[in-house]
């Protein structure tokens, strides 16, 4: 009886805790959900701001002009000759065109302020048009002909509205021009090939992010082939191999310590002895990646060595006891089972990596470069700094530009992170 | 896993036992004739702690030899020397001679894969790789290449299954991942694999400890068949299963091998009141 009725307290005490209780749990885990709605409406926030910015970088501004592919102005006799093909005077018809385009214009200023409407590259496009077709020659055809970035800007900020546009530097005579084009539907919003196919230009209607997106690529080969391996070998070497005493714990400190250094004296390393004592060569991609190697293999080693800690000892136990040699153990199995958790660490090392800008300063990438890289020996920037170089360019359309390419490298982010994911359950393996 | 019941221990029994601590000189037969196995004068340290005092023991051909004693005895410790498993525990030194038939397996230029290859190791807890049923079997024969041909590497699996008393129970699932079995067929797959490689002497290490009734059953069953053709070391906490399966029964207690006999005699009529003791459940 006495037994029973103290049960009866007990339950009661707990009865009497268990609101408190619960409420605390709530309370705990209301805590959790504000941290993650705080984190993805910055998310939000950040997204919709650069979305907002960019999107309409992937748009630009034509203009429908017939042009004449006239073989005296070009100077072009035999258009098999592909010398004379490249040195003839494309821009001179695009000229001819607007003349006639606008016939009233007078005036060398007015003649000049009328070409600028189109950009001054917008030839190369002809030019290609005449070696794909050599049969234009002598012909009139419409073609639509890359604006001048003052003009894209009005058009993209004017809207439907002439009251928003944003002039800049654009004459009134410019303006009426454009209304005029626009009038007549000849002034056109297409998509954007020339943001995906080139590389860096001072005439942001010209400028695109391939060089950067090929310079991030070989650099980011470079590395993962130089730190992954390397990575990997430090990680089973210390985990397997090397006997406990001071001198490990004292290299464990110090990658640790790697770990944390900030990026810029990285760059700062390389400079001093890939540049200086190496003698190699000032922003290329190979430089880059051998700085980012350094930078991303402290990541790496510790991640590994977390992945092969993680596997069970009785799988060393069950290879060792069979016969197998040292090698074979890590081989045929440590290594494969610690593999999702090593690929995993390494890619968000990679990731970092990639989004990396102040060591490749240091070594020369952020500079003016047009070409596209073919190869881990030309120079070559990065998408970072080619975001660091436009958000630091005057011209308004630099402005969309940056943003776009933020998206760019936002996407390539993401599916690296995406892949990690994917790897991670791929591989991954119960025991 | 204890079998035998719990009596309540006198204290002055206990006591007794603590004064009495054991001498060093192992009683019964510790040593024999046709010895697959001998050991000598054998001391094993973790850092400076002692965990076998100058344990001297034989084990016959064809022998199945129970270590029996209390929890940290020093079992495992003693069993793992004889296959050189101790070596990857870096604070664990050995001394004393250890000898498989003439080959001193200590010798500094004593390399452990053959070793290995000729003294197998069966572990506590079922720990096949997380790999199929087939490749678990097939690891040790293709790390020593004890093959090279297909039909010869499916001709070991099928037979180490068969004497594992496995195979009628996975031989429709060679490939699905041996750590889907249930913990009994691990454990059997284990020894199967641990057989595959035909070691001369097979060490085992607790190996029902995680089984059922059944389970355990049908590996005494195993030991019994596999030591017309090998040679057994098995560490057990239960007594049953020592007196069971194995010809002689050595007691260790606190690092000391106190007693080894005739498993028969040890259960019956134990020579050493420590063993005793043991076995009456007074302590342990
Ligand atoms: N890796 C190790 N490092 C240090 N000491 C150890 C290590 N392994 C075992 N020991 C010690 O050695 C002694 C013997 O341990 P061992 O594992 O051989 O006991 P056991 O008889 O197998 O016990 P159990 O029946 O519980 O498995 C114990 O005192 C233990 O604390
Ligand atoms: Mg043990």
């Amino acid at each position: 009886m006495k037994e029973s009725s103290e049960n009866l307290n007990a339950i009661d005490l707990v009865n009497r805790s268990l609101k408190a209780r619960y409420r605390a749990e709530k309370r705990f885990k209301a805590y959790g959900i504000a941290a993650i709605l705080f984190g993805l409406a910055c998310l939000v926030i950040l997204f919709t701001d650069i979305i907002s910015k960019g999107h309409s970088a992937f748009l630009q501004t034509e203009v429908y002009l017939e042009v004449t592919f006239d073989s005296d102005r070009l100077d072009i006799d035999d258009v098999s000759n592909s010398a004379q093909l490249m040195a003839a005077d494309y821009q001179g018809i695009i000229k001819a065109a607007l003349r006639e385009r606008f016939p009233d214009v007078s005036g060398r200023r007015d003649k000049r302020t009328l070409y600028s409407l189109v950009s001054n590259g917008a030839g190369f496009s002809l030019r290609e048009m005449l070696i794909d077709d050599p049969s234009l020659l002598g012909k009139t055809v419409g073609v639509w002909l890359v604006a001048d970035d003052d003009i894209d800007t009005y058009v993209k900020s004017r809207g439907d509205n002439p009251e928003d546009a944003f002039t800049g530097r654009m004459s009134d005579k410019q303006i009426a021009w454009v209304e005029s084009l626009m009038e007549n539907d000849q002034l056109a919003l297409n998509f954007n090939t020339t943001f995906f196919t080139s590389g860096d230009s001072r005439e942001p209607e010209q400028a695109g992010i391939l060089g950067a997106v090929m310079g991030s690529l070989f650099t980011l080969i470079v590395t993962i082939v130089l730190s992954f391996p390397i990575g990997v070998a430090a990680a089973v070497y210390l985990e397997e191999y090397a006997p406990r005493n001071r001198l490990t714990d004292f290299i464990e400190v110090n990658i640790n310590n790697l770990a944390a250094v900030p990026s810029i004296i990285f760059g700062l390393l390389g400079l001093a002895i890939f540049i200086g004592f190496f003698e190699m060569h000032r922003s290329i991609p190979l430089v880059g990646g051998l700085v980012l190697s350094l930078m991303t293999l402290p990541t790496i080693i510790i991640s590994s060595r977390a992945a092969i800690k993680a596997v069970p000892p009785s799988i060393r136990d069950a290879a060792l006891g069979l016969g197998a040699s040292k090698m074979q153990m890590v081989l045929h199995h440590v290594l494969p089972l610690a593999m999702p958790g090593m690929l995993t660490g390494a890619i968000i090392g990679f990731a970092q990596a990639l989004g990396e800008t102040a060591p490749l300063l240091m070594i020369g990438m952020v500079a003016f470069i047009v070409d596209i890289p073919g190869g881990v020996a030309d120079p070559a920037t990065a998408l970072p700094v080619q975001i660091f170089l436009w958000s630091d360019s005057p011209e308004r359309a630099f402005v969309e530009r940056t943003s776009a390419a933020i998206m760019v490298l936002l996407a390539f982010l993401i599916s690296m992170n995406t892949l990690a994911i994917w790897l991670r359950k791929r591989l991954e393996r119960r025991w | 896993m204890k079998d035998n019941t719990m009596n309540e221990p006198t204290d002055n029994v206990a006591t007794n036992i603590e004064e009495n601590a054991f001498s060093g000189q192992t009683v019964g037969t510790p040593l024999c004739d046709d010895a697959k196995m001998s050991m000598r004068n054998v001391n094993v340290f973790y850092d400076t702690k002692q965990a076998i005092h100058d344990v001297s023991l034989d084990i016959g051909k064809n022998e199945v030899v129970a270590m029996i004693g209390p929890s940290g005895c020093g079992k495992s410790t003693f069993l793992r020397c004889l296959n050189r498993m101790n070596d990857t525990i870096e604070s664990c030194k050995v001394t004393g001679d250890i000898k498989l038939e003439e080959l001193d397996i200590y010798h500094p230029k004593q390399d452990v894969v053959p070793l290995r290859a000729r003294v197998g190791m069966v572990f506590q807890k079922p720990n096949p790789f997380p790999k199929s049923i087939y490749d678990n079997v097939a690891y040790g024969p293709r790390i020593h290449g004890l093959v090279n041909r297909k039909y010869d590497l499916d001709e070991i699996v099928e037979s180490s299954l068969r004497r594992a008393s496995l195979w009628d129970e996975v031989k429709d699932r060679l490939h699905s991942p041996g750590t889907g079995l249930s913990g009994g067929q691990q454990q059997r797959l284990c020894i199967a694999r641990t057989i595959a490689v035909s070691p001369e002497v097979i060490l085992m290490d607790e190996p029902c400890s995680a089984l059922d009734p059944i389970a355990t059953a049908k590996i005494e069953e195993l030991i019994a068949e596999l030591s017309q053709k090998f040679t057994i070391a098995i560490v057990t906490h239960s007594m049953q299963q020592a007196a069971r399966v194995s010809h002689r029964t050595a007691y260790f207690h606190m690092g000391k091998l106190v007693e080894v006999n005739d498993t028969k005699r040890v259960f019956t009529n134990p020579e050493h009141e420590l063993t005793e003791a043991y076995i009456t459940g007074r302590f342990g």
